[in-house]
């Protein structure tokens, strides 16, 4: 930096010191307390007493102290079973994903392939068309009877356009030579591609099977569509989404009649929703600090070159 | 023409003798791409456009237990009926508003907590504000709402800050009245997604030459000053590319919360396009009219974006298409 510029700094600060940056640190300090508050505030919820949860009043810290609401949670083997379908469609999803997705990405950076265009284009309108709700249910439900079934989890979300053109842009930007010296060598292009591109491409694939499990992770309308029926198949986030809906109808109730402490059980609905979302969101909360780069490095590749 | 195949005599300058390659001899040296990627066209026709021809459905009166074509074609009829139906009208009266809260939300506070941001000096509170503001874009839209519910509930923290403020006497009924559902659902967006909304403003600024913003201190521009000239014309470009995006996206502003959170309290406020079309379609059975409210979103979408690029394009700014 320019020496005088320094010096012109230094002495606009001596001049006058100005209150922004305080401000704008409350202003930060408050943006993280709304964020956060009411997420502790749903623990809270959570390890609090059931009956005693009801009278609210609840901050950031239980009021009367209570594991029953995780107790009858975990006494419950339906979410032992939500737990394992949940895991195993995050890993199946996340493998096919980055495995075909780089597949392909890696295909359509090679600027000599014929169909480089043709295929581009079809999967660059995928983000604009689509046919809607009714159309797509129809197709997998009537047309190729996938419901009922863990395939329905897994066979619709094998790709995403997305995904692939940030990966295709990362392969863009490796040299050529690598890809030249191999050919030369005699490697085929499934032989380039596994052996040499594939273990390159780490990083941004990283980024693309985070993006995938988060959302496979966080994903319930597939089971809500296709296998609201089929107990074995529920997702954990769809067991959650069926709690909201029964308690919202019982915490209205419980408005209605003043009389909150007549319930006799130590959990009430209010606790035990707290305490699957709490569940639910673990997992995710706990990784996620140590993986953020990922994602944010991965969404920079995406949107610097398009 | 030459210098399209100089790639493909690369790898086969022996049988080639640099000669022009028929196109079927060129795919077939390039079989392993194509086993690469030919099937994953196939998935994407199978998924993303065979579905389109359910649309024709549209014009008819669907039985999905006949063939096809032995249903009844009815021409219009249907969108006729959707259009005569005052709770469809209402479902785009309720797309619109809240697809236009998010619209403005979604911009006005990202780059506002962008620009603040961007002035923090100290890397450490900047990165932690950062990871806490984007951790509610990774939770899912089950959850968020279970957190809303706790939160905004007759008893929740909400209520008890407007009680102990003085501000109200009575706890507000905000998820049990249909006046408050937009709002509510504009606010939980913001919760959600504002902190994850500033990255890609927060990597263009950082792609602003801080040779501007000395040059301007040398002239005497203060901190807003500095704002208003450097940072916010250095974002324009990217902004724009987001807005014509989103204004694409416009429609799709309403699905998952408004069915998670829309008790049937406050149904008409909260019912989407989607909403509708996932009622009549997969409840009620009534697939031709569902669908055909499809279509109008599609439509729609369509349009919107259209124009908002060619907005863009005549503003002289880059675009998306």
């Amino acid at each position: 930096m320019n020496r005088n510029v320094v010096i012109a700094r230094k002495r606009s600060r001596l001049k006058k010191r100005s209150v922004f940056p305080i401000i704008n640190s409350l202003v930060m300090i408050f943006l993280i307390f709304i964020t956060l508050y009411p997420v502790i505030n749903t623990v809270a919820i959570s390890f609090n007493d059931g009956t005693d949860a009801v009278r609210g009043g609840i901050g950031l810290w239980p009021r009367m102290f209570s594991m029953k609401s995780y107790e009858t949670i975990f006494s419950d083997p339906i979410i032992y079973n939500a737990f394992f379908i949940t895991i195993a469609r995050t890993v199946i999803q996340t493998l096919l994903n980055v495995v075909l997705t780089s597949m392909l990405a890696y295909a359509l950076s090679r600027r000599e392939y014929v169909l480089r265009k043709f295929i581009t284009t079809a999967f660059v309108l995928t983000m604009y068309v689509n046919a809607g709700l009714i159309p797509n249910y129809l197709l997998i439900q009537r047309t190729l009877g996938l419901s009922k079934s863990f395939w329905v989890y897994i066979i619709p979300t094998m790709t995403s356009c997305f995904n692939m053109i940030i990966t295709r842009t990362y392969i863009l930007g490796l040299p050529d030579a690598l890809v030249e010296s191999a050919r030369i060598d005699g490697a085929g292009d499934v032989y380039l591609f596994w052996r040499i591109i594939f273990p390159l491409c780490t990083p941004v694939l990283a980024t693309v099977a985070l993006f995938v499990a988060v959302g496979a992770w966080n994903s319930w309308f597939d089971t809500h569509l296709y296998n609201a029926s089929k107990v074995q198949l529920h997702t954990l986030q769809y067991l959650l989404k069926m709690k909201l809906a029964t308690t919202v109808n019982i915490s209205n109730a419980i408005l209605t009649s003043t009389d909150a402490a007549a319930s006799t059980t130590n959990t009430t609905p209010v606790t035990i929703r707290a305490a699957i979302t709490v569940v639910s969101a673990a997992p995710i909360m706990v990784v996620y600090p140590f993986l953020q780069r990922y994602f944010v490095v991965g969404l920079n590749v995406g949107s610097v070159k398009g | 023409m030459r210098k399209a195949n100089a790639d493909a005599v690369t790898v086969t300058k022996n049988e080639l003798n640099f000669r022009p390659v028929s196109i079927w001899k060129k795919l077939w040296l390039q079989r392993q791409l194509m086993l690469m990627s030919v099937p994953m066209l196939l998935y994407i026709f199978l998924f993303n456009y065979f579905p389109l021809w359910g649309w024709i459905t549209a014009f008819m009166n669907y039985n999905p237990a006949k063939p096809l074509f032995d249903n009844p074609w009815v021409g219009m009829g249907n969108f006729v009926w959707l259009f005569s139906k005052p709770e469809f009208i209402r479902a785009i009266r309720n797309t619109f508003a809240m697809a236009a809260i998010n619209l403005v939300f979604g911009f006005v506070f990202p780059i506002l907590l962008a620009l603040f941001l961007n002035e923090i000096r100290s890397l450490h509170f900047k990165r932690t504000v950062q990871t806490v503001t984007y951790l509610p874009h990774f939770l899912s839209w089950v959850i968020v709402v279970g957190i809303a519910q706790t939160i905004f509930a007759s008893d929740g923290a909400v209520n008890q800050l407007l009680i102990s403020l003085g501000l109200r006497k009575d706890p507000v009924f905000f998820l049990g009245e249909g006046k408050y559902f937009w709002w509510l659902v504009g606010v939980i967006n913001l919760w959600k997604e504002c902190g994850w909304n500033t990255i890609i403003y927060l990597a263009a600024m950082s792609a602003i030459d801080p040779a501007l913003y000395e040059a301007s201190e040398m002239d005497g521009a203060g901190r807003f000053k500095k704002m208003f000239h450097i940072t916010l014309p250095g974002i324009k470009s990217t902004f724009i590319v987001l807005l014509v995006m989103n204004i694409g996206y416009l429609m799709e502003a309403g699905f998952e919360i408004q069915y998670l959170m829309g008790q049937n309290v406050v149904m008409d406020w909260s019912q989407t396009i989607d909403i509708f079309a996932l009622k009549y379609g997969i409840t009620k059975g009534q697939y031709s009219r569902a669908i055909a409210a499809g279509i109008f979103k599609s439509l729609v979408s369509i349009a919107l974006m259209l124009s908002a690029n060619y907005t863009a394009k005549h503003l002289g700014e880059d675009t998306l298409l």
